[in-house]
């Protein structure tokens, strides 16, 4: 949390001024129960008169105005430094996500980096905010009304402290109680939440075999619990309000006897006594807007840790580097290259290859097998655990992300647009490039049908994920876009799954009679797409297990043998 | 889906909280006896302060009269305020609990239709979000609104009876306070809109270049990106700073209406006092003390209704959107003389059946099939030909419009789904797992089945080996929808779900997409024997697996276009011919 408040650095003057002017408005508040005193005493019992009594009476206005003032002033300045530092937060968030790894994004995940950049800052915001605008009104008027007290008379300010202290023990002893109760409630909606979910999900296995009973029956078991455990919460925190309620009373009867007491005594007057009252009434107030605004406080905190925890991930892109080439260095090597996913375990172990320019390489092997994990090793979106990969015989662990990734075109796995128009979709891949190369990159990607079955062309809207397109039409789409870069390095990984064999050889034809002949990687599961390849690596278990032309591998590697007659029967794959 | 309108959604509210009759008087009760109790209190405080005037005229035994009865009014406005919000609390879980379940069982009968063309999340959201949200509107209703209104009329009421021209004064300036929040409501509610609008766009744009975070970085966007939304960022900036600062003057203006309504009665009151000649009217020291206390209270519920009735009128929306649900129409429910399907043979035959999702675009037009007992019937065809069509019709999650469907020459909507469905084990391409263990998973189909018998199925399905290298193997729990298993690992599981329960027919839609080819090659022998005198319907991408198939269907654009074996569909030299080649194509 104390990281994030350098954000409100730029709203220094507004962060002080708020809290001020709202102390103002509060010592203002105070003022009136002393005037209503005057009033009785000296203006009714002490017989000054209307014209004092009236003179009090536009006093109070008066207050009223000017509290008003300080109020208005200080919401106004809240707003601006709780808005203007939620802005600052996202903005740095935002580049702060962009610039983590992938290692880094699989290990939060994306759904909760969503989180963190929504409702988490939301909520940090909303909890600024009412900080400035009440953490030191609250407790301020609470204490204020208590020194008046003690100025009026020292019994009353103990009969306040007293009183003060037994709300403060009642108030907060159930906000603990009741906390980890509604914690408990919204983890109980939350399984109601799944099992609704799992029902949608699900419908149709479930209907296939008849489970709708027993999904019923599991249903209001868990909603059973979630209304026991929300009416046992609600048992407890309906305490809250009867509770203080009793208490402020008590003490305000304990504070008239003594009071009275005094009066008779000739220590204070009626007015006082009536004045004592009314600070009795506003503290109880101000107590329970100041236990709500802890809760507040307490979940944007919560909220703070966890944006915080985003910022305190490690830089790890690698910002500038080498670009001396070595000469006479291959293109692309991979020496001993060993690679873990996050968990740990072994990726890719111990693998060593080299890739010429204009080369097509492809990579094959079961699932699992760390296919993926190889060519993303490339553009150094994941960092070798050991050995090392070169380009241009630089180590790519500091040839420098951008430029890197500027040599590469990659295709993923899945196929993702963005919302915008086919267009700027492909510019993605090259922002000056004109209809023409986007045109030509569209053609070489076997997309031009899917270009012209859409309204509009180049211009047709394509919806968030690409929703609006088919499987097929979006993974040529995404090979235009990462074609119409020209890249050096063009990466196609496992991205043709969805179309037929008949337009996956065309697209490997067209790859093939690029005029700037790129080095083409091809992960692929099914041997057809990679047969034509110079290199074929076969992977199993993160170990290259084969490497060769396609019939060398048939001559003499066992794994490619097998998978490649479970897709094709013997006879067939010979008679080529 | 209608919507319901108002009135609608106020009886059917009225409707829920029917069997809660006894309760709800309970409350109205103690409601009552809550805010006499809290219009009494400073009443008593009053009579007090006029017990203490000046020195040696205070009237000690009277007031420790009033202080016991203080303490009884106290006491007892305590208790039943507590009694009043335990109640609410109970009326409104237990409304709470009802709708859910009611729109959970109905969820099991609606058709597939309506779920299909649906989000979940909308779904989800209906029967979780929006009914908290009636819930906190009801618990709001209930709890202050009544009592609000109740105060309100109560202390008007004795206002007028203490001193009817103060009580004038502070009636005829009170309402300024509403006029004023509802004056800046109104201002705020399109700045509101703005900011909310604004928001959604960020979120939209955040969604969408974080989910594809590793994308953005691959083609060297992340500059551009920022700044997109920086300029988001910086409008959003703008408006929400508007919206927050005016929608926080309501505050201060009400306080501020409230301050002059005080003065007015502090004014009113002493000049009532210093005149008494003036006014025929029975006052004191402690009845102004008593009205001032009033003047307070009296302009709260004013602001809490303002709020509560926004809140219930975002309730009423939100159980609207939850009674739509539950009014659905369910599907058709099986006929009243629907026979059980015993163990069917498994002649299945479409004749001619016509179906679309979307009248507008007819898909299946006058379909025939025929598929004997213990055939192995392929669907090949592009992506979007209805071969999953196929599949929904014959499972019965859809009817089709016209035509019929057969097992065992008998018209499929003449038994019970749930026969009908016993007899078809099921394996998609979209696994999917419930969350709970591996063991409850397989025996979905197959509850009594013994430990043996699950795993010999696991064996065949080629799943053992893998659910033993889990930490508990069988009573390892996943996640919901399979959790850390992969694509292939659940696949193989719902693969022994139906090698355990081994229902006469088969339908498999691409059952052995994500496995890989080494593991698929092992289970096709299983597979194999598991076919056997069994009709099977396979929906598959890689041509050798539906080689072996008794009758081959070629469909493109809802139609077959080509029927018969490999051989006689090669010879034809036509669609299947073309597709089977380009596996070749270099």
């Amino acid at each position: 949390m104390r990281k994030l408040l350098k954000y409100l650095k730029h709203y220094k003057i507004e962060s002080v001024l708020a809290p001020f002017f709202k102390l103002l408005e509060a010592g203002f508040e105070l003022i009136v129960p002393l005037i209503v005193a005057a009033i009785i005493d000296d203006g009714i019992t002490g017989g000054r008169g209307a014209g004092y009594v009236v003179w009090m009476c536009v006093a109070l206005v008066a207050l009223g105005v000017v509290g008003l003032a300080c109020s208005v002033t200080a919401q106004y300045f809240a707003a601006k430094s709780a808005v203007g530092f939620a802005k600052e937060l996202r903005s740095d968030l935002f580049a702060k996500m962009q610039s983590l790894t992938y290692s880094q994004i699989d290990g939060i995940g994306t759904s909760r980096m969503i989180t963190r950049m929504t409702s988490d800052v939301n909520q940090i915001q909303s909890g600024v905010n009412l900080v400035l605008r009440l953490f030191m009104r609250s407790p301020f008027i609470v204490f204020g009304a208590m020194i008046m007290a003690f100025t009026i008379s020292a019994t009353a300010g103990g009969i306040f402290a007293a009183t003060i202290a037994v709300l403060c023990i009642a108030v907060f002893g159930i906000m603990l109680v009741t906390i980890p109760l509604y914690r408990r409630s919204q983890s109980d909606l939350d399984k109601v939440t799944a099992a609704t979910r799992q029902t949608l999900v699900g419908v149709r296995v479930l209907r296939a075999f008849c489970k709708e009973d027993e999904e019923i029956a599991e249903f209001n078991k868990k909603n059973d619990g979630l209304c026991a455990s929300q009416k046992f919460a609600g048992l407890i925190s309906a305490l809250m309000n009867p509770l203080t309620y009793a208490i402020v009373n008590a003490g305000t009867i304990a504070l008239i006897y003594s009071g009275a007491l005094q009066v008779d005594g000739g220590i204070i007057t009626q007015g006082e006594v009536i004045a004592l009252y009314n600070y009795m009434a506003q503290i109880l107030v101000e107590l329970i807007k100041l236990a709500n605004l802890i809760i507040t406080v307490t979940k944007s905190f919560a909220c703070a840790t966890r944006v915080s925890e985003v910022f305190a991930l490690p830089r790890e892109m690698v910002a500038d580097g080498i670009c001396t080439k070595k000469d006479g260095a291959p293109f692309i090597k991979f020496s001993n290259v060993s690679a873990c996913y996050s968990g740990g375990a072994n990726a890719l172990t111990d693998i060593s290859f080299t890739a010429e320019r204009g080369q097509t390489i492809g990579v094959i092997g079961g699932t699992g097998s760390g296919k993926s994990t190889l060519v993303n090793l490339i553009p150094h979106f994941y960092k070798a655990k050991s050995g090392t990969v070169e380009i241009d015989g630089i180590n790519v662990n500091a040839a420098g992300d951008k430029r890197l990734r500027g040599l590469c075109g990659i295709v993923p796995q899945r196929a993702v647009l963005f919302s915008g128009s086919i267009r700027e979709n492909i510019q993605w891949g090259n922002g000056e490039a004109s209809d023409e190369e986007i045109l030509r990159a569209v053609e070489c990607a076997c997309a031009s049908e899917v270009v012209r079955s859409k309204d509009g062309g180049l211009d047709a809207y394509v919806e968030q994920g690409g929703k609006n397109f088919s499987g097929g039409q979006r993974q040529r789409l995404t090979i235009a876009r990462a074609l119409v870069k020209r890249p050096q390095i063009l990466i196609l990984d496992d991205s043709a799954s969805a179309l037929d064999y008949a337009t996956d050889a065309r697209l490997r034809a067209n790859l093939r009679n690029l005029d700037y002949s790129p080095t083409v990687f091809i992960v692929s599961q099914r041997t057809s797409s990679i047969r034509g390849a110079d290199k074929i690596l076969v992977l199993d278990e993160g170990r290259l297990v084969g490497c060769g032309t396609h019939e060398e591998l048939l001559k003499n590697c066992g794994l490619y043998r097998e998978i490649h007659y479970s897709q094709y029967e013997k006879k067939e794959g010979a008679c080529q | 889906m209608k919507a319901l309108s108002k009135r609608d959604v106020y009886k059917r509210i009225f409707k829920q909280l029917a069997p809660y009759r006894a309760q709800v008087a309970a409350t109205i009760m103690l409601a009552l006896v809550t805010v006499a109790g809290n219009l009494w209190v400073p009443i008593i405080f009053g009579d007090v302060i006029d017990l203490v005037i000046s020195p040696g005229n205070v009237n000690f035994s009277a007031m420790t009269e009033k202080f016991w009865l203080l303490g009884g009014v106290i006491g007892a406005t305590c208790a039943a305020q507590w009694l009043m919000n335990v109640i609410n609390n109970k009326i409104t879980y237990e409304v709470v609990r009802d709708i859910r379940a009611a729109a959970f069982a109905h969820i099991q009968v609606l058709p597939l239709n309506y779920i299909d063309s649906h989000s979940y999340g909308d779904v989800v959201s209906r029967n979780i979000a929006d009914v908290d949200q009636f819930a906190d509107g009801l618990l709001m209703g209930f709890t202050q609104l009544f009592t609000g209104v109740l105060t309100i009329i109560g202390t008007l009421v004795l206002m007028l009876a203490i001193n009817w021209i103060i009580a004038l004064i502070v009636f005829f300036i009170t309402p300024l306070s509403l006029f004023v929040a509802r004056f800046i409501a109104k201002r705020t509610y399109s700045l509101f809109i703005d900011a909310s609008r604004l928001r959604g766009e960020q979120t939209a744009f955040v969604e969408e270049m974080i989910d594809n975070l590793k994308v953005v970085q691959a083609f060297n966007r992340e500059e551009l990106n920022g700044q997109k939304f920086d300029e988001i960022n910086q409008r959003l900036t703008k408006t929400s700073l508007k919206s927050i600062f005016y929608s926080s003057l309501t505050n201060p203006c009400t306080r501020f209406v409230n301050s002059i309504v005080y003065a007015a009665v502090a004014l009113s009151g002493a000049l009532t006092l210093i005149f008494p000649s003036v006014l025929p009217v029975a006052f004191s020291v402690g009845r102004l003390t008593t009205l001032l206390s009033y003047s307070n209270q009296y302009t709260k519920p004013f602001n809490e209704i303002s709020g509560v009735v926004t809140e219930l009128q975002n309730a009423v929306a939100c159980a609207g959107r939850i009674f739509e649900l539950i009014d659905e129409p369910a599907q058709q429910p099986d006929a009243k003389d629907a026979l059980e399907l015993e163990s069917a043979k498994g002649d299945v035959a479409f004749e001619g059946v016509t179906f679309s999702y979307d009248p507008q675009k007819p898909l299946i037009r006058d379909l025939n099939i025929r598929a004997k007992a213990g055939q192995r019937v392929a669907i090949v065809g592009p992506t979007g030909c209805g071969k999953t069509t196929l599949i929904n019709l014959l499972m019965r999650f859809y009817d089709p419009q016209s035509g019929s469907i057969s097992v065992d020459g008998r018209d499929t909507r003449s038994v019970t789904r749930r026969s009908l469905r016993k007899n078809y084990g099921m394996v998609l391409q979209d696994t999917w797992l419930k969350s709970g263990t591996v063991r409850e998973n397989i025996i979905m189909g197959a509850p009594d089945a013994t430990d043996e018998q699950v795993v010999a199925a696991a064996k065949a399905a080629h799943a053992h080996g893998f659910i033993m290298q889990m930490e508990h193997g069988y009573d390892t729990v996943i996640g919901e929808d399979g959790g850390s298993l992969s694509q292939g690992q659940k696949q193989l599981l719902c693969i022994t779900r139906i090698m355990l329960c081994l229902p006469p027919m088969l339908i498999l839609d691409e059952a052995t997409s994500s496995i890989d080819t080494r593991t698929e090659m092992r289970i096709q022998n299983a597979f194999a024997r598991l076919m056997e005198g069994r009709t099977s319907f396979i929906v598959a991408h890689r041509l050798s697996t539906i080689k072996e198939a008794d009758i081959i269907l070629v469909m493109k654009d809802g139609n077959i276009i080509e029927q018969g074996t490999h051989v006689q569909l090669l010879e034809k030299r036509g669609f299947y011919f073309n597709l089977y080649n380009s596996q070749f194509a270099r």
